[in-house]
Formats: structure tokens, sequence, C-alpha cells
């Protein structure tokens, strides 16, 4: 034990000069870092949100929505489908995840069947004997749609969070339906949040002018159309809400540009088509001139203005009181496209800048105080030796150090918190080596089997508390969220540095100590 | 370079001598957690319950708590409650969770920032929907229950398992103690909590396991002694690691909670007792419990004779 290979001086030497090599540019600003030469170690340890400042946004796709609204539209069809074959049925509705129906007369069963079959691949039909039917998407292909809507919508975030100007966000996926978005140092979470949670889905229908609004809300409502609501604070002097085709003249889906601009001194957006939309927008505005036409957002009416000819340059003008934010909005949303299903925030956590820099000032006094404690109580205990412990738990710092900005792990508060309390535990590994020492001086040994047996015996006490301090931390790590999987990273980093160096360090400091001085007892 | 202060003999201390009091004592303790728990529960943080969380700092001048918890009382949603946190200006406003689902909580923070109006920096804003509250919530006991199942079939490989069973009472012991004092003092339980929860139990095992490290040596060391006297023996030989462990944890741990700032005050507090209370109770439980369970002397003796180079090749 008291003997060391040579090789192994250089590589325990190498690590920990490498260790503090790595936790160098944690000492300097970003900015000074940026005009070092390209060999000096850049990588810093990363902040977390709690310590820099800004949001943590947890979203949830809520796919169920999107899919009832999927269902809603083929219920059009089917109706459609069904008289064409003349068959009756009573009850057509979506409920839960299934277009249901009954038939009048169970024995058409094959034959709904057969008129049935053609509106969608997907649509799996399941007809009872008593002839309830219910058509439902299969599952695989429900699957491989919530997978692409969690993606599509991931992606339509990341352009919402770029045009704010977000530095470094985060976006990821988690768990099957849910989105991660981390934003670093925003100003005002209130408006990025405002931002996501829309889903901006753009519509031009027809308004139905044979009804009345007051007719239709009595329940003579004509198939094929829906009553929508004005959106709240625009179209002023307008009705409350509006009976409207369902079917689309146009989507948001076509838009290429949307740009925020004035008209007549009131803020206005202005949008482009693509050729497909620019021709179906043209068809639809000559077929239509004299007839209002709603411009629907998210199911909610801006607008409502009449055709006054046919609009083919495929591009126009929203108008209907806007702000210049709640326009710029708007355009900005048209332009980074409609979420594919509707968004839920269900958890934030926001840190302003200035918490931050206290959390950092403050755990940083605290694991300062904690080192400078703990090293003067080892140098107390156990003098020379304690000394040797002490340097050893300056590479363990090091080293924890570097391991964060090598391996791009994130620190947090509790993370701190658990650097402070691994460097309480680290010398706990010393603490058993001496102590074994001492024991084995006392019994008689000789000086040089004394420190031999003190480190052989010790090895196995220490292995089994560090394993077991590594199981809970990887616990942690796999069940906490946020913060707390910070406090688990330094947790579990900090056991396997300080195993390397409580051991290692100490013996090499040890044995050269021996090597050097050539002492004729143990300073214990 | 002599240390200043050393602990020359190792003492004489009949640990075994307390141990039906102090497992009296934990036993009433942990009954006592238990119902404490069931009857009154936990003070759960926004973290498990659900609901918001709102630190303010009000710019040029103290705080006035009365006029700010007016103007959210008014707005009528749910009880809100306000206090001071760390300097006067410095204000922590929690709002039970909202109807309307995960929908609802957005709303009413908007509303109480409108409500409290300019002059205020918010430091931090935490909203946890309900759904998120009750899966954070099944994750913290997952965890804590995997971690000491993981603990004990690792002592259980290492020692024989009357070993194992002997350190899982004391740390499910020194769990329970520390989530009874968290639902005595009301103090907040959030997640950091957990994370405190979970490292105590390592901590606690941690230093079972360097007692029972000594107790097994003693038994292949002295095959004929008392298994009373035995235990005595590996507590006294020990005893002073334990103080010095003790001491430099807790001289972290103080550090934390006198310096860390407000939001690592309940982790502090939780640490605190857990390095108090698993250090008792590995002299108190988890080593007397080994005179109750019996290992089985004869099997760790062979274990020995096998074994006996072994670790000191580990250590080449």
């Amino acid at each position: 034990m008291l003997y060391f290979a040579n090789w192994k001086i250089t590589l325990i030497c190498a690590v920990c000069a490498l260790g503090v090599l790595f936790t160098l540019p944690n000492l300097v600003s970003p900015a000074t870092l940026a005009t070092l030469p390209s060999f000096v170690p850049h990588k810093q340890v990363s902040l977390g949100l709690d310590l820099r400042g800004g949001s943590y946004l947890l979203l949830q796709v809520d796919f169920a929505a999107a899919e009832r609204e999927r269902l809603n539209g083929f219920v059009d069809s089917v109706r459609n489908a069904l008289r064409d074959a003349h068959i009756g049925y009573t009850g057509l509705g979506v409920e839960g995840e299934a277009i249901t129906f009954t038939l009048r007369d169970p024995g058409q069963a094959d034959e709904a069947r057969k008129a049935l079959d053609k509106i969608d691949p997907e649509l799996v039909l399941a007809i009872s004997p008593a002839g309830a039917a219910t058509m439902r998407f299969n599952q695989s292909a429900s699957d491989t749609r919530r997978r692409q809507a969690v993606e599509q919508s991931i992606e339509i975030i990341r352009r919402r969070v770029d045009e704010t100007g977000t530095k470094e966000p985060s976006i990821q996926s988690q768990g099957k339906d849910r989105i991660l978005v981390q934003l670093p140092g925003i100003d005002n979470p209130e408006h990025v949040k405002a931002l996501l949670g829309r889903t901006a889905k753009l519509t031009f229908q027809l308004v139905d002018t044979a009804v009345t609004l007051d007719d239709a809300r009595r329940g003579r409502l004509p198939p094929g159309d829906e009553i929508l609501p004005a959106q709240e604070g625009h179209n002023r002097g307008g009705p409350p809400a509006y009976v409207v085709k369902k079917r689309v003249m146009v989507g948001g889906d076509t838009l290429v540009d949307a740009q925020a601009t004035f008209q007549n001194n009131e803020p206005v957006v202005s949008f482009r088509f693509d050729s497909v939309g620019a021709k179906r927008f043209g068809d639809a505005t000559r077929e239509n001139v004299g007839k209002p036409f709603a411009i629907v957002l998210d199911n909610k009416v801006i607008s409502a203005p009449v055709i006054r000819e046919a609009i083919p340059g495929g591009s126009g003008i929203i108008s209907g009181s806007f702000t210049v934010q709640s326009a710029s909005d708007l355009a900005l949303l048209l332009r980074a496209g409609a979420l594919p299903a509707p968004i839920t925030i269900l958890e934030e956590r926001t840190v302003g800048p200035d918490l931050g820099a206290d959390s950092i000032h403050d755990g940083t006094v605290a694991c300062v105080v904690g080192v400078i404690l703990v090293i003067v109580f080892m140098v107390l205990f156990y003098g020379l030796f304690g000394i040797f412990a002490d340097i050893a738990l300056f590479f363990n710092l090091c080293l924890m150090l570097a391991a964060l900005s090598l391996l791009g792990a994130t620190l947090t508060l509790p993370g701190i918190a658990g650097i402070a309390l691994t460097l309480g535990m680290a010398v706990d590994a010393n603490v058993l080596i001496y102590e074994r020492i001492r024991e084995e001086v006392r019994s008689g040994r000789s000086m040089l089997s004394s420190l031999e047996a003190g480190f052989t015996r010790a090895f196995g006490t220490i292995l089994d508390s560090h394993v077991t301090t590594l199981v809970a931390g990887i616990l942690l790590y796999i069940f906490g969220s946020g913060p707390v999987k910070g406090f688990a990273v330094t947790l579990s980093i900090g056991v396997l540095t300080s195993l390397f160096s409580a051991i290692l360090v100490t013996r090499l400091l040890i044995v050269s100590w021996l090597r050097r001085w050539k002492p004729r007892e143990i300073p214990l | 370079m002599r240390p200043l202060i050393v602990i020359r003999r190792t003492p004489t201390i009949d640990f075994m001598r307390w141990h039906r009091l102090g497992m009296a004592f934990s036993a009433l303790l942990g009954v006592a957690s238990i119902v404490l728990f069931l009857a009154i529960g936990l003070n759960y943080g926004i973290d498990f319950k659900g609901g918001m969380l709102i630190e303010a700092r009000v710019t040029g001048g103290p705080a006035d708590l009365a006029a700010m918890r007016a103007k959210i009382d008014a707005l009528k949603i749910g009880e809100a409650s306000l206090q001071g946190f760390g300097s006067p200006s410095d204000v922590l406003i929690r709002l039970p969770q909202q109807p309307g689902g995960d929908k609802g909580q957005e709303k009413a923070i908007a509303e109480v920032k409108s409500a409290l109006g300019p002059g205020i920096d918010y430091r931090r804003v935490e909203v946890v929907g309900p759904s998120v509250g009750a899966e954070l919530i099944r994750a913290g006991v997952w965890a804590t229950v995997l971690a000491l199942a993981a603990i004990m079939v690792y002592i259980w490989f290492r020692f024989e398992w009357q070993f194992g069973v002997g350190a899982t009472i004391s740390t499910i012991h020194d769990v329970v103690t520390t989530v009874g004092l968290f639902a005595i003092f009301r103090l907040e339980f959030n997640l950091t909590t957990l994370a405190a929860i979970l490292t105590i139990a390592g901590y606690s095992i941690n230093d079972t396991v360097v007692i029972y490290d000594r107790v097994r040596e003693s038994m292949r060391k002295h095959r004929s002694m008392g298994l009373r006297e035995l235990i005595n023996l590996a507590l006294n030989e020990t005893l002073s690691r334990t103080i010095l462990t003790v001491s430099t944890v807790a001289l972290a741990v103080l550090s934390l909670f006198f310096f860390g700032g407000e939001v690592l005050k309940g982790f502090s507090i939780a640490m605190l007792w857990g390095i108090v209370v698993g250090t008792y109770s590995s002299l108190f439980i988890a080593a007397p419990l080994l005179y109750y369970i019996q290992p089985n002397r004869r099997a760790i003796a062979r274990d020995s004779e096998r074994g006996a180079a072994a670790p000191e090749r580990a250590s080449r």
C-alpha cells in the first residue's frame, strides 16, 4: 500500500492538475473568457434557472382535444355518407374519443360499413348487434399522430420563442405528451407565456346570413353551421357572436408571411398566402362578393368584413381593434404557425435575475464558510495529517467543479447545498482512515504497518458508505425534477470525486511525506 | 505538526445499558410521528399540493403586509398567506390552488400582479398545477421507498441479512421522525425537503455501516466474546470517528443554515435533524438491534477465512 508505482503517481497528479485546469474558467467572467486563446479550456459550469434567473415551464399538449376536433371534422362526412346510402340513424355526434350514432335498423349494419368504409382508413367502425355504432381512430395511427403533434408543437414553440429574442432557450419533450421549456433571463415571462399558450389557429369562414343569431341559438342551427363568439376586445360595436359555415374557406396553414402594420392609423396585420391558399382565397372571394366572411382565430371571430370584390393577389389585411402589441403578437403567431393541439401550462417556475444573483452569493458564502470550518477542524484534530486531508479536500472541490463543467451539468441552488454537504462528508473517509491508524498505533504496531493497516481496513467501510450515498443520489436524479436533479448531480459527483481524493490523494501525500522526511513516528 | 485535540483512550461507555431506553424513546417518537402525520398531516408546499407562490420585493421601503393582503383578499381567490421573508421589504405570498384545473392557475397570478400594482419586483413566481403535484408526490414516495430497498439489498449483499434488517429499521426510524418533525412544527414540506430526507437516509446508513463493519470485524477477532460486549466494544472503538464526522457534516450544514439564504432553510433544518437523529439511531437502535436479530456468527467467521486476503488485494 505504501508503494506507489511511478505511473500511478503521474496519473494521480495529472487528474488533480486537470481538475484545477478545468475549474479555472469558472473563476473568470464569460466576457474575459472569450478573449483568451483557444487552448485554454472554456467550459464553465452552467447555472440553473434558479441561479441565473429565468422561466421554467412545463407544458402539456392536449392531444385529446385535437383528436376530438378531428373527429368533429369527420361528422359531416359520416352524415353525408349515411344519407347518400339511405341509412336511417339517430344521435350522431362525438363522445369521448369516438364518433357515435345508432342505426334505426340494426339490419343495415353491413350497408353502413360499406358506406363509411371510404371516409378515412384510420377510422375503425364497430357496430353492436343493437345497432349502436362507434368510429374511433386506430391506436397506432393515433400514437403516430401524438408523436408528430408533440414534435410539431416543439418546433412551433421554438419559432415563437426565437421570435421573442430569448437567448439560449431549451425546449424538449418530456414523457409522452409534455414539453419542457426553459427560458433563461427573460424580462417578461407573462408575455412569453401568453404567446406560448395560444394555439393560433387561423381560419377564414363564410358567415351564414340566411339565419339570425337568435334563431340559431334557439335551436334552429342549420346543419354545417356553428356559432362562434366574437373575440373580446375586438370587433367593437359588432354582435357578440356569429353564425358561420363550418367549412373552412382558407386556413392559416397556407400563410407564408404576416406582419404588423398600420392602416388608417390603426394597427392591423397584413398577411400573404402561398399559391394554393391564394387561389382558394381568390376563388372563394369571387364567388361570395357582397357577403361577409369571418376571420376566426382559435374559434373566436376577430372581425367579419364584407367581401367587396374578388381578392386574387393572395394577400390581405386583418383589422379589428388591435393595439400595436396585439397586432405584432398576432403577426408573430401567424408566422410561427398554429399548434397542432392546444397547450396547457402545468407548472411554472420563474426566478428574477436579482434573486438568482443573491442565491449564488449566499450559496457561495455558505460553501466557503463551511469549507473553512471543516479545514480548521481537521487541522485541530489531526495536525499535519489534517492538512493532508485539507489538500485532498481542495482537489476534491476542483474535481467536482471540473466534472460539472465538462459534463455540462446544471448547477442549481440545491446543487450548491449538495457541494457544501459532500465537502462535509468527504472528510469522513479521512477521519475513518486516521482513526484506524491511531487504533493500530495504540495496539502496538509499527509506524509503517499502522499506516498500511489504516488505509487497508478503512477501505471496505469507505466503499460501503459511499455506495449507499450514491444509491440515494442516483434515485434522486431519476425521480427528482428541476433543482432537485441538480442536487442529485452534485451529490453523486461529489461521492465519486471524494473516493478518489480522500483515498488516493491523501495516501500519495502521506507516502511522499514518508519518503521525503523519513519520520520516526506518526503525528496523530 | 501534531493535532491539538486528541482522544487518547478508547472510551468504555456501556451503550447497551441504555438501549432499552433508547428503543422505547424511539418507538414513542416513531409512533407519535406517524400519528401526527395521519392526524394533522404535513404542511405541503406548492410542489405537492399545487398552488402558487410569489416572492415579491417592494422597491423602496418595507412591505406593508396588511395593505397587500387586503388587495389580494379583494380578488376573492381563496385564502392567501403573506409572510415576511428575510429582509423587511421581501414578502412571500402563497395562494391556494384555483378552480379550473391547470388553466385556472395562470389567470390568478395575472390578477394578483395587477392588483398589487407597480413598485414591486417579482423575484420568484412558482405555479404548480394540480396534475403535476400529484405526480411529484408519487415520484417522491417511490424514490424514498426504492432508496431504502436498494440500500437494504446492498447491505444484505455485503453483510448478513440480519444487518440489512437492522440498518433498514434504523433508517426508516430516521425518515419517519424527520417527517414527524415537519408535521409538528408545520415546516413546509417541498421537493427540497424530500431531497434532504433521501440524503438523511444515505447519511444514516453510512453511519450504521461504519458501526456494523466494526461489529463484524470484532466478531471475527473475538470469537468467544458475548454479543453484548462485542457491540459495546464496536461502538466505543468507532465513537471518536462518529463524533468527528458528525461535527464536520454539522459544520457544513450549519453554514448552509446561517449563510445559505432563505430558500435553503428548510433543507438545512431537515439535514440538521437528520444528522443528530441518524447518529443517535446508529448508536442506540441499529447496533442494539443486532443483539436481538442475532447474526449468524459462524457464517461471518467462515466468510473471513475465505475472504481474508480480499481487502488486501482490493486496496492495491
